[in-house]
This record gives C-alpha cells, structure tokens and sequence, in this order.
C-alpha cells in the first residue's frame, strides 16, 4: 500500500460507500471500501470521533478499516441513520495518525523471545536483521480490540511477516513483542497466543486502575527501541 | 460478609457487565442471564444491575456471616436454607450462620444469587463484573473458591419488612419464552451482514438445524454442532467489533455465538446475531442441549423487548408493594 494517494476522490469518481450491517438491534457496523490503507483507517478514526458523540451512541468500536456502533437503544429509524452515517463518510475529512508517540524498549530473543530463531529460519534472515529491521518500524496503532489494550499495529516489513504458529504457545507473558502474518503487537494479557514472540518489553499495556487503562490508543504511532539483544 | 464453603469452578460475581470499553478491547462480561439476575435484584429492592454471584457449577454452598435478604432466580434448582427447602425464583430473608446450599439445576444452566444491598466490590471500570481473561474485576479478578469472604452492600430495605415471597420465572410468565416439548429452544435472530453469501442451501439448512450446544461451550461463547455450513467462496474479513449474540461461522463450518465473555473482536463471517430479547434465554443453555433458529426482522426483535421489560417492570412494582404489607 501506499499511503500517498490522493485523501479525497478525483472530481468526477463515484466513491463507494461504506457497507453497513446490523449485529441485532444494538450495534450497526460500518466496514470502510476497498482494500486497505492507512487512508481509510483515518476515516475511519473521523466517523468515530463524530457518532460516539450522537445521542443514543454508547461507543463506537474501531476496527481494521471499521467501526461498530453500540447504541443504548434500538435506533427509531435504521436507514435514516444508515443514510446520514453514508454522507458523514463522503464529506468528513480523515483523520491522520496523530496520536502520541510510544516508544517501547525490547529485549530481543532469549528466553521470551522464543520464536526468534523460527522467525530468522522463515524470513532467511539473520536474527539481527530481523531485529534491525523490526526496531526501525514506524508502527501505527489502527485498533485496540481483542484483548485489554491490544494495538493492531499496521506497518510491518514484509520482509519479515511470519504466519501464526498453528499449534499456540499455551502461556505467553504479558509484553512478548509477536508477530502475526503481516502484524505485529505487544501481548497484553498472559494467555495462549499464536503469534510469535520474538522479544520482550517490561510495559504494563493495559491497567484498569490507570486514567487511561490501554497505553495503545487508535492512531497512536509506536516505536520499538532495542533495549538488549539476547541471542 | 457471606463466605464461601463450596465452589467448584467458574463460578463468578457478574452484574449487567462492563459497558463503554470495548474501544479498547474490553469485553463486557456481565450475567449470562440478565433478566434473572434483574428479576432477583427487584425482588431484594436492589437497583437491576447490583453485582450477585453467578452459579453455574454445583453444589454450591455459602454462609451468612450477618443476617440479611437474598434471593435465588435463574435455572429451575433446589436449595436448602439452614436445612429447609426453598424454592427458586425466591427471596428470603437468612440468619447468621445459616448455609445456603444450592443443587444441580433440573434445567438451565446458571443460578443467580443476589443479596439486599448487592456484593460490595470494586467498581473496575464501571462494572463490578468479573473479566476472568483480564483478571479484574468481580474479586480479585477471579472465580470463587472456597474460604472467600464476600462484602455485602447496605439493603436499601428496613429489616423489618417482609421477604418471604417469589414471582413467576420469565419463561412462564411471558408467552412463547417456554421450552418446547420437544426440548429444542427457540431461538429468534436476525440475519447478519454475511448472511447473503451463503448458498440458499446453506440458508435453509442454518434454519432447519437443531443445533447441538457441545460441551466446549463457556460464557465466551456456545459452539454448536450438528452440521457444517460452508461459504462457496470463502472470505478473509478484517477484524472487527461485535457484540454478545453474534452467530459465526469459522472456516470448519460450525456456528458459534459469541457469549458475555468473548473478545471484543471477530473476524469470521456473520450468519446472524441473537436478539436481545432472547439473549438470556440462550444464556440458560445448558452444554448438551439443542437450539433452533427463526428468522425475525428489525421491528419484530424491537417489539420483542416489550413483554421482557413489562415482566421486570411489573415484577418489581408487585414486590415492592409486597414488601409492604
């Protein structure tokens, strides 16, 4: 993808309208057109920000290149909200990857980054170059879902995308730095999870009792820093 | 305080969950059965929503520590007080060091009990719900095991008043909300936004099934089996939000619906979602029982919230007059 294409349709282009779907009477899906980018994201992020502040909304849920409204009630008019959640697409404005900058210090390899040398294998790659290339990533948070405080960072090298394992590691500590396919992420919780660990960071990502339980926000920009190499 | 003597797994403080954070990926949790665990709070004079304890592994036994009311709603079961009987959809009022002793539902699954004045945890994020993934939330995070010893709130009722009564459960008292003779629960849904790209075959046998809810079932989620549904063309969606109810179909073909545990994200195709009048009927599903699905649309699964809030409604308007006599 490429994140300098043009923000608005040519004058003259019918843009598509996003899909809208219900989930029951109390939550309607918005899924952005076309494949993804970082472009959509931000629009995305601006149609949240405005209908999480309508009455009746009790939270808009951003996911990957999508939204899910919760209302409190059951909306009186479905395709009347249909329609003006349609036209709020096409006339607002995006919203850029503004958030705060995280920078997330790693322990690579060793014992928690355990995978590492599976990853090496796959991408034939020395560790150190995925290392390398996995701490110069310019990483932004397009969602927090999942689990608490989990960031669905987009901006992986191909270079070193890595499918799941098919067998998950039945307990991985909570901030093993993992790739997944063409993702990567910082575990939250400690839990079974198939993606592959290839390193460590001491940052609690998600603490119910904090202002701001989830660190990762949508449209953060995230940063991993080697702390150390263990190999 | 009421102290837990027996309790063998699972078994957790909910109230009518944890609402507002799923942004950042918290699932909701919350009672399986909200209309029971309402139901057993109006009887009490609780507000709906007070935090009780929800049982869905058996026998479970408590002591009070302190007299206080309490009421026993959800799955049809059978408990003793202090060695007496008592019947479910009930309240009472206990003794100090009296045990309460609660068997295998005969049907249902989960047994809510609530006492005057709710438990008395913290608030996590707007919910004293317990979030057992996250390990917040309810006490500690956790199921209750042996030896917990539970705060209780302050009843908003004077002592003095009556509490010897009980209501009509929900599947009696509203038309149509029963079980079948043949045992299969009628489940009414709505059709999702991946409806359309199953076959009409697929369609059909969706709605013909009696689904089995197998026994790797859980309050994240019921997978059913009995058959196989299967995309022509199989479809990668990226994640998105949903919501308890939601009627997946992974990649094997069989469904499963997404319960007050699952994650805040999914990302298989959606064939329907449960509706909410019906959610905590499903919420009584026992492993091993069978489900069937009807097809309703926007207005009917709207209207069918009616008889719902009119039973909680009324139930509480009878108990707070009986209260009073």
């Amino acid at each position: 993808m490429s994140i300098n294409q043009p923000s608005a349709p040519l004058v003259g282009a019918i843009e598509k309208s996003p899909k809208i779907s219900l989930i029951g009477t109390l939550a309607m899906l918005v899924e952005a057109p076309g494949e993804f980018d970082l472009i959509q994201q931000g629009r995305i992020w601006a149609l949240a920000d405005a209908a999480s502040s309508w009455p009746n909304v009790q939270e808009a849920v951003i996911g990957v290149t999508n939204v899910m409204l919760v209302f409190e009630q059951p909306p009186a008019d479905i395709d009347m909200l249909a329609a003006s959640i349609v036209e709020l697409w096409h006339r607002l404005p995006g919203r850029k990857a503004d958030g705060k900058v995280i920078e997330i210090p790693v322990v690579y390899g060793g014992e928690l980054g355990f995978d590492l040398p599976a990853v090496a294998k796959h991408t034939g790659l020395p560790a150190r170059e995925v290392i390398r290339i996995h701490s110069e990533g310019d990483y932004t948070v397009c969602a927090v879902a999942s689990s608490p405080g989990f960031g669905y960072l987009h901006g992986l090298d191909p270079r070193i995308h890595m499918p799941r394992k098919s067998v998950p590691s039945l307990n991985m500590r909570a901030g093993s730095v993992t790739i997944g396919g063409m993702q990567t992420g910082v575990a939250a919780l400690s839990s079974p999870n198939g993606w592959n660990a290839i390193g460590w960071a001491s940052v609690a990502m998600f603490d119910p009792q904090r202002e701001q339980p989830s660190l990762m926000l949508p449209g953060d920009r995230v940063r991993f820093r080697i702390d150390r190499i263990e190999l | 305080m009421i102290e837990i003597l027996a309790s063998p797994a699972f078994n957790t403080i909910q109230d009518l969950g944890r609402h507002g954070a799923r942004g950042i990926g918290v699932s909701t949790s919350g009672a399986m059965d909200p209309v029971a665990l309402a139901a057993g709070n109006a009887l009490l004079g609780n507000e709906d929503g007070a935090a009780g304890i929800e049982i869905q592994t058996f026998p479970f036994r408590l002591r009070f520590q302190e007299d206080m009311t309490f009421a026993l709603t959800g799955a049809d079961h059978v408990s003793t007080l202090a060695g007496s009987s008592m019947r479910p959809w009930w309240c009472k009022r206990a003794r100090a060091g009296d045990i309460l002793a609660i068997g295998t539902p005969r049907r249902g699954a989960r047994v809510y009990a609530t006492f005057g004045g709710g438990l008395d945890v913290p608030w996590v994020l707007g919910s004293r719900s317990t979030h057992l993934r996250a390990g917040f939330g309810g006490l500690e995070g956790r199921s209750l095991q042996t030896g917990d010893v539970i705060p209780v709130g302050k009843p908003p009722q004077e002592a003095a008043r009556r509490f010897d009564f009980g209501a009509a459960p929900p599947d009696v008292a509203i038309p149509g909300a029963g079980p079948r003779d043949d045992g299969v629960l009628r489940i009414r849904v709505m059709r999702a936004g991946e409806y359309d790209l199953f076959s009409e075959a697929m369609q059909a046998r969706f709605w013909s099934t009696a689904w089995k809810v197998s026994a790797r079932s859980d309050r994240g989620g019921y997978r059913l089996t009995g058959d196989k549904l299967t995309l022509d063309a199989p479809i990668e969606m990226r994640s998105h939000g949903v919501v308890a109810g939601v009627v997946q179909v992974p990649p094997a073909g069989e469904p499963i619906i997404q319960m007050s545990d699952a994650n805040t994200a999914g990302g298989y195709p959606k064939m329907a979602a449960v509706i909410q009048a019906d959610l905590w009927r499903l919420g009584q599903a026992a492993p091993g029982s069978f489900v069937a699905f009807r097809d309703v649309s926007y207005q009917e699964a709207v209207a069918a919230m009616a008889p719902v809030n009119d039973y909680l409604a009324s139930l509480r308007a009878v108990a707070d007059l009986y209260r009073q006599l």
